[in-house]
């Protein structure tokens, strides 16, 4: 490779604060460039043959397990309020420890308001009534007989990221803030499928989508959206619904507000007008600055999250980071991510790692040469539809901070001296 | 089974159902289904007309629900609307609802329902400047959720355990809490959704939704 060449693929610098151009993982090869990357690491350790190539390895297993050594890769969860009403509440997905974009089954997100119900999938039956010809139940070996149908779909609590409703920052991690989002790839029937053989009567607008767990979860939905991309999911990243996140039958509204996807799903009801359940009125709703809330708020709206440098995970001295993140639109594909290391003075594109689906979680990867000073880093996505993600300020001036559901802008880390990161408002 | 024997149970008046949502359909708002019976109904009339020998082969489409009458289904519809359809016959009273909720709600919502450990469900406020406090009085819009989320959810160790006149006592009891209706007060299928809740014209519809 000629002098010439190199030249052209020097990291250079993209925007403030040591963002270096997306092309470091768009080029094949990349020279050590202005930006001091080849900075001379410390000479290795002499090489031993580890224990492990010296003996033969453990058996088969019949379900597979992480690592020993990944114990610290698990969900978390708040101590109830009151002891003796466990199971309301959420767990959260650790997505500092994550990358990629399918959240392993084990580590999705759960919500649940009666806790997770023991559901015998010989015995669970979906009905489905209302305004329709003739109301139908279907055994979980009828809805396998169907044609299947499988998506990639984030599903997001409209709770996430609630932590930033405040008015001071607290010092809280990646999970902690932005844990209640998981993507899988979900199987089942399309939901069009069954309503359509139930026979549709045209005076329904709407359908109550009601769980067979202890509170008897119950949404309503418009129509609309059970006849375009609904589904009734039996299988999730391959394997059967795991009991957290609705054994045997979930709803899948891909985009919708995460307690929408009904999960232990028993009944739908078709009907002309929301039911007003209490879900849909005195919890999921968004209170405005005045005495206003909004109401069926549906879509998550476009959002990002840098997973990667955040809280826990510390900077290891000046030098070059990967800056990873997420990116996630209910209202279709994330078009494009920026990212900044200077609070959003000056933002510079990411890359999207492949595939960008619709409705689904996106990894974007940024190269960055920390200088060891400090350093704010934003992420700045923008979907399809040509939304943008909101800065905190535009966010707070809509809204004001009593809405608790449906936080979506943009937020920081701020880098300290040492490498440590803080959750922010900047 | 055959087709023809199939058009011969759908009554008249579902065809013309079946063909204003499949009008509805066409014009955008919603997005074909190719396993559709009423489609394929609705193309072997339109089909018919011109060609009354069409034979389509409907039957390989997958049905495999299983009908069920209202009666048959009647414990599992259990959700009420805002208007009061479904409400149960039964009644009860301020009075009576105490009782209940001294013994199956109070230790998780404290003494007249202060809340704690669990949801506060009388007094607060959403008022403009402060930090919200949201209970049945200060923010549900509608009497008739108490109704149904008390029934199917509540007490939260055994739901779906009270009586009919006891859940009807117990939303009783708290709208009276909270000063929406006397202490002499009943509640019946008839007066439940009748209540004006202080807060019913507090939610407006999500602006960017639908999607312009």
């Amino acid at each position: 490779m000629g002098r010439k060449r190199k030249e052209a693929l020097r990291a250079e610098p993209a925007a403030g604060n040591g963002i270096l151009s997306r092309r470091f993982f768009l080029e094949r090869t990349l020279a050590a460039g202005a930006a001091g990357l080849g900075a001379s690491a410390a000479a290795a350790e002499p090489l031993a043959v580890p224990p492990w190539s010296r003996e033969p390895g453990g058996d088969f297993t019949a379900y597979g397990q992480p690592s020993r050594f990944e114990g610290k890769v698990v969900r978390t969860w708040a101590a109830p309020a009151n002891p003796a009403t466990p199971g309301i509440g959420s767990s959260r997905t650790p997505h500092h420890l994550l990358d990629g974009t399918i959240t392993p089954s084990g580590l999705h997100y759960e919500r649940s308001h009666s806790g997770v119900p023991d559901i015998d999938p010989e015995q669970h039956r979906l009905l489905i009534h209302g305004l329709v010809r003739q109301p139908l139940v279907f055994s979980l070996e009828d809805l396998s007989r169907y044609p299947r149908v499988s998506r990639i779909a984030f599903i997001e609590c409209a709770g996430n990221s609630g932590a930033l409703y405040t008015a001071q920052a607290q010092p809280l991690n990646v999970q902690a803030i932005h844990g209640l989002l998981s993507c899988s790839d979900w199987t089942g029937v399309k939901l069009s499928a069954l309503l359509d053989e139930a026979g549709i009567d045209p005076r329904a607008k709407w359908v109550l989508a009601e769980g067979a767990d202890a509170s008897g979860m119950s949404r309503s939905f418009p129509l609309a959206k059970a006849l375009d991309d609904a589904m009734v999911c039996l299988y999730q990243n391959g394997e059967r619904v795991r009991p957290s996140n609705g054994y045997p039958l979930r709803l899948l509204l891909p985009g919708f507000e995460g307690n929408m996807n009904v999960k232990w799903l028993r009944r739908l009801k078709l009907v002309d007008a929301p039911i007003m359940t209490k879900d849909e009125t005195s919890k999921y709703t968004i209170l405005l600055k005045e005495d206003k809330a909004w109401q069926f708020v549906f879509p998550i709206e476009v959002k990002s999250i840098i997973t990667r440098p955040s809280p826990g995970l510390t900077l290891k001295g000046p030098g070059f980071y990967e800056i990873s993140g997420l990116a996630w639109s209910g209202n279709g594909r994330i078009r494009r991510v920026e990212v900044s290391a200077d609070g959003g003075q000056s933002f510079a594109p990411a890359v999207l790692q492949e595939p960008v689906l619709p409705k689904a979680l996106t990894r974007f990867r940024a190269a960055w040469q920390w200088g060891g000073g400090p350093a704010v880093l934003q992420s700045r996505a923008t979907d399809e539809t040509g939304m943008v993600q909101p800065s905190r300020a535009q966010f707070v001036a809509e809204r004001g901070l009593r809405g608790n559901f449906h936080y979506n802008a943009i937020a920081s880390w701020r880098i300290d001296q040492a490498g440590e990161a803080t959750n922010v408002f900047a | 089974m055959c087709l023809l024997d199939r058009l011969a149970r759908v009554p008249i008046k579902w065809i013309g159902m079946r063909c204003t949502f499949l009008r509805w359909r066409m014009s955008g708002l919603g997005k074909p289904v190719s396993t559709f019976p009423g489609h394929a109904l609705t193309a072997v009339l339109m089909i018919a007309a011109v060609a009354p020998l069409a034979t389509a082969t409907a039957a390989d489409e997958p049905h495999f629900g299983k009908p069920i009458t209202a009666q048959e289904l009647a414990a599992w519809d259990i959700s009420i609307g805002p208007d009061g359809a479904g409400l149960p016959p039964g009644k009860g009273t301020v009075a009576q609802g105490e009782a209940v909720f001294a013994a199956k709600c109070q230790a998780c919502h404290g003494e007249k329902g202060q809340g704690r450990p669990n949801d506060r469900l009388v007094g607060g406020s959403i008022t403009p400047g402060q930090a919200p406090v949201k209970t049945v009085g200060s923010y549900w819009p509608y009497a008739t959720t108490l109704f149904d989320y008390v029934r199917r959810a509540m007490p939260w160790d055994r739901p779906k355990s009270l009586s009919d006149d006891e859940v009807y006592a117990v939303a009783a009891y708290v709208l009276y809490l909270n000063g929406i209706i006397g202490q002499d007060a009943a509640l019946d299928a008839q007066s439940l959704p009748k209540v004006k809740m202080p807060n019913r014209d507090g939610f407006t519809p999500f602006p960017r939704w639908p999607p312009k």
